[in-house]
């Protein structure tokens, strides 16, 4: 590896890059915001934009593009797995549970103000 | 650690004496992983004597419920056992703190921090562990936390009482006071700050085993030249790293139920003594159910994994033949600690959940204990046609493997939603994880110290004193468990205080009483151990580096081994466990031996 | 401090391709891969439990052009950080280190920002953790972030003043803490461009 570092110059470019891709996405995530579409697609654009900021960061940033250690991808690999267990976590909870968002137990006392308008 | 690294540097360790470290950095803020690995025994084996002793208090109000404690019951203030008599208050603390105290402070640190830090460096070759200082650290944060978790026995209102699992909403309402600092000196509160600072000590562990495990292994040391006890090791390090965090993030997010009012877990509508509970509700109780216990199954497989590598070794060393399917026992383990992620709904069946969930969890529940069977029959197959040397540390590891399959056969109905709703929260389940507990981690422990004590100390324990130790625990440890499948399958709920309050608890009282006369007798039965282990520090049969006459690489050190372990750089040639090889004149064939 | 030198902390290992201290970092990455994972998963949990009642970008009153500001600066201390062990990778200390100045700099602005601009604001208006479910895990989810900004700004402080010396010893040895040192500054900003959509915009 440490002969793949030797013209660091290079990665300079890149860092660079993923910069303004980062500066510009973040523009765009935000913008995307005041579209008026569905709450569903909202989400999806907003996390979609999210993930491929995040493997700008991981891929150039944290170097795993150039990354050969077989540890470390073995590591990650495990970690992702058991972190999609971990999200499925939610879908466990309610959607097995049918009495629970049938009575809509959850909204009885009215906590937060029902949301005036969605535009 | 600091300068440049170069390999071989096995002429280093001459100049030792030069460097004669002071007491403090020696043996209080050492970077040597033996001497932490004995900080931690030592730390935790004070931890499950008082674990221990909990249990012998509660045995006692389940044996003669409502009855004064005899002898030391004026020892205790007015407020908790008023006339020697143990409020129900004080018996939930003492149930509560016996679980984490006696699983986090207690076995996970001895087996791990404990033996992990010692032996497995020793095991792979390295000269110490990849982070010296964050092993150092590690200890002192898991320190920090023990002492965080007794001060919860000083806040006003008594320790944690909401059971050793926490579950909200009961754990985020109880001992909570008007103002934060009420609410900040509570028992529960502190509880979970003890609780992240053992988390996090974990963690760091974790972190350094890996790496010493993947990066420092000597010359010639394969993966698949590695002692069992090593892969144990590394299985539990990645249990501890990813199953870990998600608790952590419970944790503090139940301070922040407790501390700022919010409601993660408090759900709407909450009545509690007829008014309703000041929190904004929308919180889920089950959210806190299903992150404990997605660390907390991973957990259990902490518990018992590195207990399973221990009663491993000992069975090789002392059977004299070499561990019966050694790979597919590895295969085994890999394949149950991944498994033992996708298991832990199993504790939940009575949460309401649906039928699709349960059978999925049931399903999985049923996958994993495949693997551990494998583990148990390849080492009840490694007994097969040897002949066995009964030291202490063998009987132990024998003693292990019927009890551990009590524990882990017993376990298969509660894995199954249809028998757990008759089992579940009984007795029944406290005799189950018991028995994998005791008997099993335990037990697994004690063939440990008798195994490697000649390592640390260069002295063995003696042999009587052990054999005593040995007789007296099995007897009473089944004495105190098995009574209570009987007591659970009667129908007798495992918290309460009083059993004979109900006609079903009434009718087998006697029960009860066996069970708490055995566990009275099992503390008398450690006697002998802790009188052992001081004595033979002093007074015990001095031995060299190879007392048992042992293949895997600890043994090449001298006893007890210097600062950087090995006096030369050792070489692997071969696996880990070459005993009665055809054709050899030694019955046994070390890791680091060229010829014979 | 030890008269005994441990292999790999330097260079690479032979057969696994990384030196020691870069695997440690990954290792402890991953676990807080799980830890913020929890958390986010108790979020979609409650926002899902919550259905309707669940307040909308617009009724939370967080500030977007507030937190769009704070994520170019995190962003820009990305960079800064990895310009850091590029300029030290070529022999460039004093580059190396003013970069990681400037690093220090923009997490203290990120700080700054978020205390006085966003909760000290919100504080004044009366708004609390325990205001609502959505305010409970901002506040919760935030202030952990913070913590870690904080720190990633102790770590970068040491290197970038007393830790310095390690570099006359060994070069090599400090461009590598300063890699796992940008390892984990890149994660705490990989978790904030997702805690900014999460909280600010959806």
């Amino acid at each position: 590896m440490g002969g793949a570092h030797a013209d660091v110059s290079k990665h300079v470019k890149a860092y660079i890059g993923v910069f303004v891709a980062l500066a510009v996405l973040t523009v765009v995530t935000v913008l995307a915001s005041y579209i008026q579409v569905s709450m569903g697609l909202h989400i999806t654009i907003a996390l979609v934009i999210a993930t491929i900021k995040a493997s700008f960061v991981a891929a150039i940033f944290m170097h795993l593009k150039w990354e050969r250690g077989a540890s470390i991808w073995w590591s990650l690999c495990l970690c992702a797995i058991f972190f999609a267990v971990l999200m499925m976590l939610p879908s466990l909870t309610v959607y097995d549970h049918p009495p629970r968002v049938e009575d809509k137990m959850w909204d009885l006392p009215a906590v937060q103000k029902a949301p005036s308008e969605h535009h | 650690m600091s300068g440049e690294s170069h390999h071989g540097s096995s002429g280093h360790h001459g100049n030792e004496s030069h460097h004669e470290l002071g007491f403090l950095r020696k043996w209080v803020f050492s970077i040597d992983h033996k001497v932490i690995g004995i900080q931690y025994t030592i730390t935790s084996l004070c931890f499950l004597f008082l674990g221990f002793c909990l249990m012998m208090l509660m045995r006692w109000q389940l044996a003669y419920p409502l009855k004064p404690l005899p002898f030391i019951g004026h020892w205790f203030s007015e407020q908790i056992m008023p006339g020697g008599i143990m409020l129900p208050e004080f018996y939930n603390s003492l149930g509560a703190m016996h679980g984490t105290i006696m699983v986090f402070l207690g076995v996970v640190p001895l087996l791990v921090g404990g033996f992990g830090n010692y032996v497995m460096p020793l095991q792979i070759g390295a000269p110490d562990m990849s982070f010296p200082k964050l092993n150092m650290m590690s200890y002192w944060v898991y320190f920090c936390g023990g002492v965080v978790m007794l001060a919860s026995f000083f806040m006003p209102g008594g320790a944690a009482n909401s059971g050793w699992t926490s579950y909200a909403p009961l754990s985020v309402i109880s001992q909570q006071g008007p103002t934060f600092y009420a609410k900040f000196f509570s028992g529960q509160t502190f509880w979970l700050m003890g609780m992240v600072f053992l988390i996090t000590s974990s963690l760091l562990g974790s972190v350094n085993f890996i790496v010493t495990i993947i990066q420092l292994r000597a010359k010639g040391m394969t993966m698949f030249r590695l002692p069992f006890f090593v892969w144990s090791q590394f299985v539990t390090a990645f249990l501890l790293l990813l199953a870990f965090p998600p608790l952590e993030a419970a944790g503090v997010l139940q301070l922040m139920d407790r501390l700022a009012g919010t409601s993660f877990f408090m759900p709407s509508g909450l009545i509690v003594s007829g008014q309703a509970a000041p929190y904004t509700g929308g919180g889920s109780p089950l959210l806190w159910q299903h992150l404990f216990w997605f660390l907390a199954h991973p957990e259990v497989y902490v518990l018992i994994l590195p207990g399973l590598g221990i009663v491993a070794e000992v069975i090789a060393n002392n059977t004299r033949k070499p561990l019966w399917g050694y790979r597919i026992m590895i295969y085994a383990i890999v394949f149950l600690g991944f498994m033992s992620f996708i298991v832990w709904a199993h504790h939940m069946f009575m949460t309401g959940m649906g039928t699709k969930i349960s059978a999925f969890f049931a399903a999985t529940t049923m996958i994993i204990s495949i693997p551990s069977v494998v583990v148990l029959t390849a080492m009840l197959l490694s007994l097969h046609r040897s002949s066995i040397r009964f030291s202490v540390p063998m009987l132990f590891a024998l003693a292990f493997l019927p009890m551990f399959a009590i524990g882990g056969l017993t376990g298969l109905p509660l894995g199954l939603p249809a028998s757990d709703i008759h089992l579940h929260d009984t007795y029944y389940v406290i005799g189950h994880f018991h028995y994998v507990v005791v008997p099993g981690s335990i037990f697994a422990i004690f063939a440990g110290i008798y195994h490697w004590y000649p390592k640390a100390t260069g002295r063995k324990l003696n042999e009587v004193l052990g054999k005593m130790h040995f007789w007296l625990s099995v007897i009473f440890a089944n004495g105190v468990f098995f009574p209570m499948f009987f007591q659970g399958m009667a129908g007798v709920s495992r918290r309460l205080y009083d059993q004979t309050a109900y006609a079903h608890g009434e009718a087998i009282q006697s029960l009860a009483r066996m069970s708490s006369w055995s566990a009275w007798c099992l503390g008398l039965a450690q006697l002998p151990f802790i009188l052992n282990f001081f004595m033979s520090m002093f007074a015990g049969k001095k031995v060299k580096e190879n007392p048992w006459d042992a293949t895997t690489l600890e043994w090449a050190a001298p006893s007890p081994p210097p600062h950087g372990n090995f006096l030369t750089e050792p070489v692997v040639y071969r696996g880990p466990y070459e005993y009665s090889v055809p054709g050899n004149p030694r019955d046994f064939y070390p890791q680091f031996v060229t010829e014979a | 401090m030890s008269t005994q030198v441990l292999p790999y902390t330097v260079h690479p290992h032979p057969i696994t391709g990384v030196y020691s201290g870069k695997l440690g970092t990954w290792l402890f990455l991953a676990s807080e891969v799980m830890l913020f994972g929890a958390l986010f998963s108790t979020y979609v949990l409650l926002r899902i439990g919550a259905g309707d009642a669940w307040p909308s970008h617009h009724d939370t009153h967080l500030s977007i052009p507030i937190g769009t500001i704070n994520t170019l600066v995190l962003i820009v201390s990305s960079v800064t950080m990895v310009m850091a062990w590029a300029s030290l990778k070529m022999g460039n200390l004093s580059m190396g280190r003013a970069y990681l100045a400037v690093t220090v700099l923009l997490a203290i602005t990120f700080l700054v920002v978020k205390f006085f601009f966003e909760y000290k604001v919100k504080w004044a208006a009366g708004t609390r953790p325990s205001t609502s479910t959505f305010f409970a895990i901002y506040f919760t989810l935030t202030g952990l972030h913070a913590i870690h900004i904080l720190g990633g700004i102790v770590v970068i402080s040491y290197f970038l003043f007393p830790g310095v010396g390690l570099w006359k010893k060994d070069p090599e040895y400090y461009t590598n803490r300063i890699e796992c040192t940008g390892l984990y500054w890149h994660f705490v900003d990989l978790v904030w461009i997702f805690l900014f959509p999460v909280l600010y915009l959806m």
